[in-house]
């Protein structure tokens, strides 16, 4: 990247940082990305990172084969708490997949070159914390092997899904969610898997990039093809990413129940995902180019910016509180009044306050420079902001549910172990995936980086 | 070196920038060659234009993908709603049908993304686990940092000789013959 001067009166403007540091070339940056891939030895602490994750796993699994022995009972759920941690851990994840296709699908439609060196992971986050995702409405019909009562097929009983139910709309929104990521982290991997199978120098690395890479030679004519249809999934995952929050949010605001039917529900969700995902982008970058020595590739650049969006949609989030607590009054309402004071004077007000916290007064920090550009301030942030929206989807679920219409229906909530358990497994399945995934495959898009050099040719005028 | 004709793939040139690469399969157009193509480790802009693609028909795809998926979306839901399983709840009508788009959009995103990868692949024909390309030794390089043409054996203008010349002269660095297996 290259700027002229500014003119003399011109205020100072602070130039900005490389989204790749200069001197690469293509065989630069393709060795550096796929050495981590084929030829770097397993650290320790990859290996000790793995091995507690997979024990966290394992976990889980425990978890999940007591409440299949025992049913949901052995959960804090009861009426009128019937969704308890499930639902809440499942709005989690899947809002914190979306940050993996915002990243990949917007940010290409935008032309945002920024978003090269971070939407590999950042996919394979969206597919991991999509998988976690649907564990918990699986294993929360308490019998999960009834679980196809929910997609439409032709029974030998006659009985169909019921299509007006947002249950259902969920079924379609987050299975197409994963299909079309998984299709597009694919289709993004191609070129990458054919740049392993013909650097791979053992037999097996070489049979399986093989195998993947289907036979990609990289020919001007698979370009043209490869390039349409990639841009086509990015205009067809846009709308896609914002319609499953969305749906997800129907799922509480079609109810008429206090605190969930509002119409502010849909884009105070996507704004949220979009919140949440950024958090955890940054989450997993910060060590990840510590560990692997990417700093060049994933540039203060890159977390800056990653800092702005928070910032950003942060504020979509407060105004979505606010916005809460406005139509209470506005309204009138009676109930939605009351729970409006429930939230801020009811039994788990503690709850309420540490969620203004983590996810409204601490991200105002994001506004001094000095702070996005802390990488130590930045990942702690990133921490407390998923803590936040965790938070969120517990005060939306359990304080919702625990004050009903009738005060003979109120009650309390309290997790058991094995929802502890339970969410902890699957936060260690997430990170179990995580680190084989930078072991098994390019974290960063080593083709697009290529261009991106290219590029950075272009605008300085000099070749290799 | 052998004079049979039949397991001949073509004649390659290996360059090492986009703008070479750019340059030669320009010239090897005009010099009348019709069979060509280029082989890169990213997408280089006109390239394709250069090789004469004008049009794909991943979009087209994409566009019966999505009209089939959303068809089939509003059908089935119709088809349970209405006429197979109908459920009167409160006299609504059977044909709801603001409540089926949640499901109509989500199945034409589903049927047009799977279109548009499927058929990419396929109009690519992909996979493909054989190439006489792949027989050369340093085409691995074409997936890192090399640019290669080759000038296919089925070009009507194809001659061993010629096109090597011609491949020197746009200033390939290496030139080599790909052959089919035996």
């Amino acid at each position: 990247m290259s700027f002229s001067e500014p003119p003399l009166n011109a205020p100072e403007i602070r130039r900005l940082d490389p989204v790749l540091e200069t001197g690469h070339t293509y065989a630069s940056v393709t060795d550096k990305i796929a050495a981590v891939v084929l030829t770097r030895p397993v650290g320790v602490g990859w290996l000790a990172g793995f091995t507690l994750s997979f024990l966290i796993v394992m976990l889980l699994f425990v978890s999940i084969a007591w409440l299949i022995a025992r049913g949901v009972g052995i959960w804090g759920i009861n009426i009128p708490i019937g969704w308890g941690f499930a639902i809440v851990n499942f709005v989690w994840w899947i809002g914190i997949g979306h940050a993996g296709t915002l990243i990949s699908a917007i940010l290409l439609l935008l032309n945002q070159k920024w978003r090269t060196s971070i939407n590999r992971f950042a996919e394979a986050m969206t597919l991991f914390a999509v998988a976690c995702a649907g564990i918990f409405p699986l294993i929360h019909t308490g019998r999960p092997w009834m679980a196809y009562y929910m997609f439409p097929y032709p029974s030998t009983m006659g009985v169909w899904p019921q299509f007006r139910s947002p249950l259902i709309w969920d079924v379609f929104a987050v299975s197409t969610y994963g299909t079309v990521s998984l299709l597009f982290w694919f289709v993004g991997l191609l070129p990458d898997l054919a740049t392993l199978r013909d650097r791979a120098r053992n037999r097996w690395q070489q049979v399986v990039y093989g195998f993947l890479a289907m036979g990609w030679r990289g020919s001007a004519h698979h370009w043209h093809r490869y390039q349409a249809a990639y841009l086509l999934l990015a205009g067809l995952a846009t709308p896609l990413v914002l319609s499953v929050h969305t749906v997800v949010s129907f799922d509480f605001a079609v109810a008429i129940v206090p605190g969930w039917h509002t119409t502010i529900f849909p884009p105070y969700f996507v704004a949220g995902a979009i919140y949440s995902g950024f958090a955890m982008v940054l989450t997993l970058a910060i060590p990840l180019r510590k560990a692997y020595g990417l700093e060049d590739f994933i540039t203060m650049r890159h977390l800056e910016n990653m800092a702005k969006v928070m910032l950003a949609t942060g504020l979509i989030v407060a105004y979505g509180y606010f916005v809460e607590f406005f139509m209470a009054f506005y309204s009138g309402n009676k109930f939605d009044l009351f729970l409006a004071h429930q939230r801020l004077h009811g039994p788990y007000s503690g709850y309420y306050f540490a969620l203004i916290l983590c996810n409204i007064l601490t991200p105002q920090l994001l506004w001094f420079e000095k702070v996005r550009r802390n990488v130590a301030a930045l990942f702690v942030m990133s921490l407390v902001i998923n803590t936040g929206m965790w938070l969120e989807r517990f005060v939306i679920v359990v304080i919702s549910l625990t004050r009903d219409f009738v005060p003979g229906a109120w009650g309390r909530y309290q997790a058991t172990f094995w929802d502890y358990s339970t969410f902890v497994g699957t936060i260690g399945l997430f990170v179990m995936l995580i680190f084989l995934f930078v072991r098994a495959l390019p974290a960063i898009a080593i083709a697009e980086m290529r261009e991106l050099v290219a590029h950075q040719a272009d605008s300085s005028g000099e070749r290799e | 070196m052998k004079e049979r004709r039949g397991d001949m793939y073509g004649v390659m040139g290996e360059f090492l920038s986009p703008e070479q690469i750019l340059a030669a399969a320009k010239q090897a157009r005009q010099e009348g060659y019709r069979h060509v193509t280029a082989y890169t480790p990213f997408p280089v802009e006109g390239l394709a234009e250069a090789m004469g693609i004008r049009w794909t028909a991943v979009p087209l795809v994409t566009l019966l993908g999505g009209i089939a998926g959303g068809l089939t979306g509003f059908g089935l839901q119709y088809w349970v709603a209405v006429i197979t399983y109908p459920l009167n709840i409160g006299g609504r009508p059977l044909n709801s049908w603001p409540a089926f788009i949640p499901v109509t959009f989500e199945l034409t995103v589903l049927g047009a993304a799977i279109f548009a990868v499927v058929g990419m692949l396929a109009m690519n024909r992909l996979p493909q686990p054989y190439h006489p390309i792949f027989g050369v030794a340093r085409f691995e390089h074409a997936s890192t940092d090399r640019f290669f043409l080759c000038i296919e054996a089925r070009d009507a203008k194809f001659h061993i000789v010629e096109a090597a010349k011609f491949m020197q002269k746009a200033g390939a660095e290496h030139v080599t013959e790909v052959r089919h297996e035996e």
